[in-house]
């Protein structure tokens, strides 16, 4: 296998702790508590390394980066090497003087995630009352602050049909882009599959509608849909290609390809408070894993899409086909597809009753 | 579809004085040795004629004005210049890189 090229961006999740609790969450099922969490020091050393890596954008992101006190700190830090610096935060209890501090260090843009376009489904979600009153405080802060704004929508069968309002919020709350996400079921998402997988009907007429606000918003508002996985023909390219251009560090300093890397049992990780930076990228065994094309099966190794797709999602593949290897099922060459298809018709046409999650809580699943 | 909004698209014309929104930054990468675009999402690696167009969109040069530079820099016909920097500049205005 040839060299890998060098690292464009790192998805840091500073912490694990949040004020919600969605059930949805792409942090692991087995939760970190905060003194597990790598220190200031270890974190401006790590984004040091990653500058010097080749590293241009970093996300910012948790459980809520903003309940760290460090992140000033941190934003600063990258800012002074020219590193692009994305804050993913839930919004709420984000005090005004912090987003105004964080702009003055040099924070380039901020992503809310917006889990309803009304309270009531906001709430039902993040499980917290008056979050959705606090998101809005947030936009209009950040806006205020001069900083551009992108909202990010977790789409599930709880608020498929807010589609169009999320749009409309995104617009009132002047925001420059939306991400309409369709949920990808892995971690806590594949705990509460049945409660959130939305209807084949409902899918379908949100991708039209997505389509045509993108077409009607066009050069007004940037709408990125991440489409459904358990519907579509042909898989995502994940990561843009297993450790190909992108990774991830856990709150207590592993380095994953992904954030769901930890649900494919054999995967070794290395830990960034142990390694540098750069020996990780270049030859951490689980970066390698997957890394490429050599490691694929049929039908991807001769497929003409393998180096546009790499296979799919490699935590898919162990989810449902118990095989990390195999080609990621959401693809219709796979001949897991149907099975894929059955599961998402079985558990879309039961009534799932709304109160069933199993929120997103420090030790639910330990 | 019920949208509710007072905002434009911006439609480039020759008086239209482009720039970049502060979410997007041209940087010189020095681990790569190139120039890279970083925007929200997105890297992007433009090449050296796409450079020569956003290194003008200083909000303070019309786009006519890009076209003559160009033009005169690239000693090439102004009107094919001026079809390729339209082109362009909708296009990126469309994915929201330039604003005016």
């Amino acid at each position: 296998m040839s060299a890998p090229g060098y690292p464009i961006g790192i998805l840091a999740e500073l912490t694990h702790r949040c004020p919600l609790q969605c059930p949805y969450c792409s942090n692991p099922a087995k939760l970190l508590k905060a003194n597990t969490e790598l220190d200031t020091q270890n974190w401006l050393r790590v984004f040091n390394e990653a500058a010097d890596l080749g590293i241009l954008q970093v996300h910012l992101s948790g459980g809520e980066p903003t309940l760290r006190p460090d992140l000033e700190e941190i934003v600063s830090a990258l800012s002074a090497r020219g590193v692009y610096t994305n804050l993913i935060t839930a919004g709420v209890n984000v005090k005004q003087e912090r987003i105004a501090a964080l702009k003055d260090r040099g924070l380039d843009h901020v992503q809310l995630s917006v889990q309803g376009a009304t309270p009531e489904v906001t709430e039902l979600i993040g499980n917290m009352k008056g979050a959705h009153e606090k998101k809005l405080e947030t936009a209009r802060g950040v806006r205020e602050a001069g900083l551009p704004l992108t909202l990010n929508a977790p789409i599930h069968r709880h608020n498929i049909h807010q589609v169009e309002d999320f749009i409309n919020l995104a617009l009132e709350l002047d925001a420059d882009r939306l991400e309409i996400a369709n949920v990808q079921y892995y971690g806590w998402a594949l705990i509460n599959r049945t409660q959130l997988m939305p209807a084949w009907d409902d899918v379908m007429a949100q991708v039209d509608l997505v389509e045509a606000a993108r077409e009607e918003l066009r050069g007004r508002l940037l709408i990125d849909f991440v489409t459904p996985d358990y519907y579509a023909k042909f898989p995502k390219p994940c990561m843009g290609g297993w450790a190909r251009d992108a990774f991830m560090i856990t709150p207590d300093g592993t380095a994953m390809p992904c954030h769901a890397a930890h649900t494919i049992p054999h995967l070794v990780f290395d830990n960034v408070k142990d390694k540098h930076l750069a020996e990780i990228w270049d030859s951490s065994p689980a970066f390698e894993a997957y890394r490429g094309t050599d490691w694929m099966k049929e039908p991807c190794r001769s497929c003409d899409r393998r180096e546009q797709d790499y296979g799919g999602c490699r935590c898919q593949a162990m989810a449902i086909a118990g095989d990390a290897a195999a080609t990621d099922p959401a693809c219709s060459l796979s001949p897991l597809h149907e099975t894929m298809l059955t599961i998402a018709g079985q558990t879309q046409s039961k009534e799932a009753p709304a109160d069933d999650f199993t929120y997103r809580r420090i030790g639910v699943n330990a | 579809m019920a949208i509710t909004t007072t905002r434009k698209r911006l439609v480039v014309s020759e008086a239209t004085k482009p720039r970049l929104p502060s979410y997007v930054r041209l940087h010189h990468d020095a681990v790569r040795g190139a120039w890279a675009l970083l925007s929200p999402e997105k890297v992007m690696w433009p090449d050296e004629i796409s450079l020569d167009i956003l290194r003008r969109c200083d909000g303070a040069s019309s786009a006519g004005q890009i076209v003559t530079a160009l033009a005169a820099e690239y000693d090439a016909d102004p009107s094919m210049v001026h079809d390729d920097v339209m082109e362009f500049l909708q296009t990126w205005a469309d994915r929201r890189l330039v604003i005016a």
